[in-house]
């Protein structure tokens, strides 16, 4: 059994964030994991993305081959297109609706919409309003997590419940519960 | 000793620190470059460093880097070097020289490559500056391997007395996994076991230690014949293909054969080259395919260029990319048994090319450039190495260089002498005390009528903001250098200030000498992480 999980969004947007709780529960669950990240030059601003892959049995590639991801996590709709030709025939995309634009050619959000349509398992979902709406600025990717989190398999919404209190103890226990708060907030979203 | 079983989940270059933490270092040696940077932070985040006071402060440039290390090795400790490929170029003078003279305690020297180049200017490949010094060179396949060889590394450089070449890519550098640790080992103390002669590099002594080096080489290749991290797989007696694959290489060739691969295969992570193994599977196959990140060393090595019974195949012959890094689906490729995409790419998709942040005062310096420069058409601005390399892209376009660290006062000069007026170079402070500080030196020496802007940000910005080597010694460098006072000018690179930023831009800009510029304000990222610890502290 693995789950193969593409992350993705704008450099800044937190994805490095989902991915760390979600090693952390792999972690703690003595499952193997393997996750490839993007540091450097495109950090800034551009398009970021994290091949995250989890099995039960060893891993060899750091990296996921076209047409095999399970999940699409993205917390930007453009960005959770990007990176279609990874998607297996049957994956799923679970995205914020929200887009970031910071460039002069963003495409319109209705085509980015119909592109969307076109997939069988989509979960479109405008995180960052529901972060406002609770007051739990900054917590739109846990909103996000939360949403993704039926899709992970190996992963249960405990193991992510126990892995957010481990991953944030060093910042309080208000932002503990602000994560795991905005974790159930996205999982009950998607009911 | 002490045993360790913690089981963590890091990074390839954080693996790496730890396994040097546990293999006794007491000194790492860097200058941050993407993607070798993690090393030295985990190292300085590290509690058993911390309690061991192992030497973690990073140097202005990777050549002072190397030569630390060596100075550490001289004296009997166990000292490791981290840079990315690129950084190699600039320490190579030491690197090269530091298989001549030896080492005493143990000497790594870690070069993460950048296939791809995913932050950086070229793809070259260190394993060809391994054997060019006749160093032997570990390649790990896992963070796994990377761990546990940093023990086995720091041990043969001792056995050698030779420095090893450790050679990583990005893929390892930055991908994270489960690392099971191992025994932890005491530093070494000091000592003076150093063959004081093999350090000085007079002809009569360098013409000894080098026949000594050659001298070592049949031992290094036994070594690598024996070594546990490469791995023989002879499977049937006679085979239309076998696969040679190097460091993470392997994993993409294994990934494709979930049941065992159905080839002989011979796992390489040691250098030189295992000859014997190599001379059995040409003896079986009809055909080597060779699947190694960045450039065809191997496959070069083994093809020559007389044609050989054996078809050699791999980058050179287009079975897999001449350039760019491996993956999962090039690999599937070369080996027949390739992915097929369920959806194809979308057509609604544009790029997103990375851009100087929002609130960043480099953003200011190239408003300010780009007005100047709109007054004076045949300006040119030579770049440098860093965020402000983003200043090439739009919506500034403000630049028409960027070669390699500390290119563009020297490139500047070099146009000023071929007669270009206005020659104006944009560098960063980081890179300026990097490279930049002996062309400015060159540049005053002829007083070139050149304008150095040196955007000072306070950090090592674009690498995650390290410190830099001359946080407030800007003026006093220059100075020290020879520009004129008169031509030092600082500003403040705010919009409000654009109207003075400008009249000075305009005034050293029109001085027929050298002058310097320092822009200097605060990196926005590091000033947000400084109010964000406050704010957590408080």
């Amino acid at each position: 059994m693995k789950t193969d999980i593409i992350l993705s969004g704008v450099g800044g947007q937190g994805i490095l964030s989902i991915a760390t709780i979600i090693g952390e529960a792999a972690l703690a669950e003595n499952l193997y994991i393997k996750q490839a990240e993007v540091h450097g030059m495109s950090q800034r601003g551009g398009d970021v993305q994290s091949n995250l892959r989890i099995s039960d049995r060893p891993i060899c590639s750091d990296l996921i081959a076209l047409g095999s991801a399970d999940v699409i996590i993205s917390l930007e709709p453009m960005e959770a297109l990007r990176y279609l030709p990874y998607l297996s025939k049957e994956g799923w995309i679970i995205t914020s609706s929200a887009p970031f634009v910071n460039i002069p050619n963003y495409p319109a959000e209705e085509s980015l919409n119909a592109e969307l349509a076109k997939l069988p398992h989509v979960i479109s979902l405008d995180v960052n309003a529901l972060a406002k709406e609770h007051n739990l600025p900054k917590c739109a990717n846990v909103i996000l997590l939360g949403a993704a989190a039926k899709a992970l398999q190996l992963i249960g919404y405990e193991d992510l419940e126990k892995s957010i209190a481990r991953v944030f103890a060093h910042k309080g226990e208000a932002v503990v519960a602000m994560n795991i708060n905005a974790l159930s907030i996205g999982y009950r979203a998607v009911e | 000793m002490t045993q360790q079983t913690d089981k963590l989940l890091l990074l390839g270059d954080q693996a790496i620190a730890l396994g040097a933490i546990h293999a006794g270092l007491s000194g790492v040696y860097a200058y941050p470059g993407t993607p070798s940077t993690e090393i030295t932070e985990y190292i300085q985040e590290n509690d058993l460093a911390r309690q061991r006071e192992i030497f973690c402060r990073w140097c202005t440039n990777e050549k002072t880097a190397m030569e630390a290390a060596l100075g550490m090795s001289y004296m009997g400790k166990r000292a490791l070097v981290c840079m990315k490929h690129v950084g190699l170029n600039v320490a190579a003078d030491a690197f090269v020289n530091s298989a001549i003279t030896g080492v005493n305690g143990g000497l790594v020297v870690l070069v993460a490559d950048d296939p791809s180049m995913h932050s950086s200017q070229n793809e070259q490949d260190s394993r060809f500056y391994g054997k060019f010094a006749l160093m032997p060179i570990l390649e790990p396949s896992s963070q796994q391997e990377a761990y546990d060889m940093m023990g086995y590394a720091y041990d043969l450089s001792e056995e050698m007395k030779l420095p090893i070449l450790m050679r990583v890519t990005t893929r390892m550098a930055h991908s994270r996994t489960v690392v099971k640790c191992g025994p932890v080992r005491e530093p070494n103390a000091m000592n003076n076991n150093a063959v004081p002669a093999n350090f000085i590099l007079l002809p009569v002594n360098a013409r000894r230690r080098y026949a000594e080096l050659i001298g070592q080489q049949p031992r290094l290749k036994e070594l690598a014949e024996t070594s546990a991290f490469n791995r023989y797989e002879k499977g049937t007696e006679r085979s239309p293909r076998g696969i040679v694959a190097c460091g993470i290489g392997w994993n993409y060739v294994n990934e494709c054969f979930p049941e065992g691969c159905p080839f002989p295969s011979l796992k390489i992570s040691q250098y030189p080259l295992p000859e014997k193994w190599l001379c059995d599977m040409a003896a079986r196959c009809d055909e080597i395919v060779v699947v190694e990140d960045g450039q065809p060393f191997v496959e070069e090595l083994l093809r020559g260029t007389l044609p050989t019974p054996c078809r050699i195949t791999g980058r050179l012959t287009g079975l897999l990319p001449r350039t760019g890094e491996l993956t999962p689906d090039n690999v599937a490729q070369a080996l027949g048994v390739p992915h097929d995409p369920a959806y194809t790419a979308s057509q609604v998709v544009v790029p997103r090319p990375p851009a100087l942040c929002q609130g960043c005062g480099h953003r200011d310096v190239y408003a300010a450039i780009n007005e100047i420069v709109a007054e004076m058409p045949t300006a040119k601005v030579f770049g440098d190495i860093g965020c402000y390399t983003l200043g090439a892209l739009p919506p500034f376009k403000a630049i028409d260089s960027c070669v390699d660290m500390g290119a563009s006062i020297t490139m500047a000069k070099g146009a000023a002498d071929a007669g270009l007026f206005p020659a104006i170079a944009i560098i960063g402070d980081s890179t300026f005390t990097h490279s930049g500080m002996t062309g400015l030196l060159d540049a005053v020496n002829c007083n070139s009528p050149i304008t150095v802007i040196i955007s000072d940000n306070l950090t090592t910005a674009m690498t995650g903001g390290q410190d830099s080597a001359g946080t407030n010694k800007f003026e006093a460098i220059c100075l020290g250098l020879g520009v004129d006072p008169a031509h030092v000018r600082v500003v403040v690179p705010l919009a409000k200030n654009m109207e003075e930023i400008k009249q000075v831009l305009r005034e050293e800009i029109n001085y027929r000498g050298t002058s310097v510029i320092i822009p200097r304000r605060e990196c926005i990222q590091t000033l947000n992480r400084k109010h964000k610890q406050k704010k957590a502290n408080a």
